[in-house]
């Protein structure tokens, strides 16, 4: 294939692409655009295979035969409920990637100030997004502590782990391209990855994934500059945008800044819950006192948490959804944008356990309903309903958008126990008149309600 | 640096194009998106299989294997968990 046909088939690739993404923004025409994007990269995969400049197909059909089954076991085994996981790892793997294709540009010989610098760019963010994103999902996945984990010079450790990556990288490029520099780069960014997000807690984690996706993106695109990919380019900009909107949009749900969480260190670390008021009793109910006041609510508005898919409890709350539609209450669903641990996970939790995505509703579109709202049930939700983020502005949660469920008739509240969220911050909530707390785990929790409901 | 102008200007206009593109996707379906852009960014694919093909020497050749192997995993195991993804978003028909 000529060099030029090779060109304007990677434009059809991108143009793929740009136009699959653009179908993302409706369910109903999301699935063709993956699919589209799909068939872009198969052209872009097709046409480089037919490149002249390939000299031998060993090594390359090695690993497209081990990628392809690794990642096609991955995708197909994975549980909705690990999919932040499984998101960090590809990001990681994709960031790997993009260092490396660098990493060989350099070995094979002398580099021109422009390779250099855009070598190094690659190689740099796309080991930080490779060991972040290994870091991340080793804490989704409970193989290190959730909690954020810091140790004394960290600043200070950081910044030198900095330094040394861009003085081997200004080596590497003042050497014409010396591997051993590059490789030193490599080893700084490998380290500043893992303990820059190593500090960063559980329940920032849907920033960092996004913020990583956005990294991903900016190492393929660093990588096109290496290569002289406009293909890569391209892509590596749209998806960098991507990860940027999601983070922005993340950071803004819980009215922190893209710094404070990425240098914070917050959440699960202070000393003692803020605003503990011990005096105060919650009231309790049992299955059959919670399965009474939906069963006779005309409106319901079910608020899911992270605690819904730690319990794997969407099913169970489908069933509850299931009983009282056939009673004619009308069920619908607040998602906060944190709701799960990443952008959107709660959505597909809940499509998983098919409920209706039109009953689904944004935090704006959905808080100027609570005051007509007969029941607000809070399943495995704390901080995302905390009034104190409303109305206390020295809570450390002041300012960040809530649910407003207290402003409901009747609140109910499924929880293992009082204990404050990742915040570390007391709930109000559980302690107001119109809340009945039901302790159990949410899956039993709502089971136990939907054989009450049946008695009803 | 003035080669640098053409290929810099393609990355400034594509990351317009992306925000205006993505800015219109709703919160439904952002792990959807997260998990299919990261699928798209797998792009340097390209990049691991011309590095694997042009390898000369073992390093090379190990360092080409891996770059395709990874980059292998996020293609193929991000569209597919996407379309697994968006095969479950469902919307019962006459039910408005």
């Amino acid at each position: 294939m000529s060099p030029v046909l090779g060109e304007y088939l990677y434009l059809v690739a991108v143009v793929l692409f740009i136009v699959g993404l653009k179908r993302m923004s409706s369910p109903k025409t999301a699935r063709s655009g993956n699919q589209m994007a799909a068939v872009g990269m198969l052209i872009a995969v097709v046409v480089t295979l037919l490149d002249q400049r390939i000299v031998g197909y060993t090594t390359i059909v090695a690993g497209l035969v081990v990628g392809a089954a690794v990642g096609a076991v991955l995708a197909r085994r994975v549980e909705m409920t690990a999919m932040p996981q499984l998101v960090a790892l590809f990001n990681g793997l994709g960031g790997g990637a993009s260092a490396l294709v660098a990493l060989i540009e350099v070995h094979a010989g002398a580099a021109d100030v422009r390779t250099g610098v855009t070598a190094a760019a690659s190689i740099l963010i796309g080991t930080v997004t490779l060991t972040g994103s290994l870091v991340a999902f080793a804490k989704l996945q409970e193989l290190v502590s959730g909690a954020p984990i810091t140790y004394p010079g960290q600043k200070v450790g950081d910044s030198l782990l900095a330094v040394g990556m861009v003085a081997a990288s200004v080596m590497m490029i003042a050497s014409g391209g010396v591997p051993a520099w590059a490789w030193a780069a490599t080893a700084f960014a490998a380290v500043l990855g893992i303990t820059r997000v190593l500090p960063i807690g559980g329940a920032d984690m849907p920033v960092v994934i996004s913020f990583l996706n956005s990294l991903s993106g900016l190492a393929a695109a660093a990588a096109g500059f290496v290569i002289d990919s406009n293909a890569l380019i391209v892509s590596g900009a749209l998806v960098g945008a991507a990860g940027l909107i999601l983070t922005m949009i993340m950071v803004e749900a819980m009215n922190r800044t893209l710094g404070n969480v990425l240098f914070g260190a917050f959440g699960g670390a202070q000393e003692g819950a803020y605003g503990v008021d011990s005096g105060r009793t919650a009231r309790r109910a049992t299955p059959e006192d919670v399965a009474i006041s939906l069963a006779y609510a005309r409106s319901v508005v079910v608020v899911p948490g992270y605690g819904l898919a730690v319990a794997q409890a969407q099913h169970a709350l489908k069933e509850l959804e299931n009983e009282l539609t056939k009673r004619g209450v009308e069920v619908r669903y607040a998602i906060h944008p944190v709701a799960g641990r990443m952008p959107g996970h709660m959505n597909v939790l809940l499509a998983e356990a098919d409920v209706d995505y039109d009953k689904l509703f944004d935090l704006e579109e959905i808080n100027r309903d609570f005051p007509h709202t007969d029941v607000a049930l809070v399943v495995g939700a704390n901080d995302v309903v905390n009034p104190l983020a409303r109305d206390d502005p020295a809570s450390p949660i002041a300012g960040m958008p809530i649910l407003d469920v207290d402003k409901a008739k009747t609140v109910v509240v499924i929880k293992r126990s009082l204990s404050p969220g990742f915040a570390g911050i007391d709930n109000p909530l559980f302690y107001l008149d119109n809340t009945l707390m039901l302790f159990d785990d949410a899956r039993k929790g709502l089971t136990q309600i939907v054989d009450a409901m049946k008695d009803v | 640096m003035e080669d640098l102008l053409v290929p810099i200007t393609v990355f400034v206009l594509a990351s317009f194009a992306g925000f205006e593109v993505i800015s219109k996707v709703p919160p439904t379906l952002h792990t959807p998106l997260m998990s299919g852009s990261n699928a798209i960014s797998g792009i340097t694919i390209i990049g691991a299989l011309l590095a694997a093909g042009v390898a000369e020497g073992p390093a090379s050749q190990i360092l080409g294997f891996l770059a395709v192997v990874f980059a292998t995993v996020n293609v193929v195991g991000g569209f597919l968990v996407t379309d697994r993804m968006l095969g479950m978003f469902r919307q019962r028909d006459g039910q408005r």
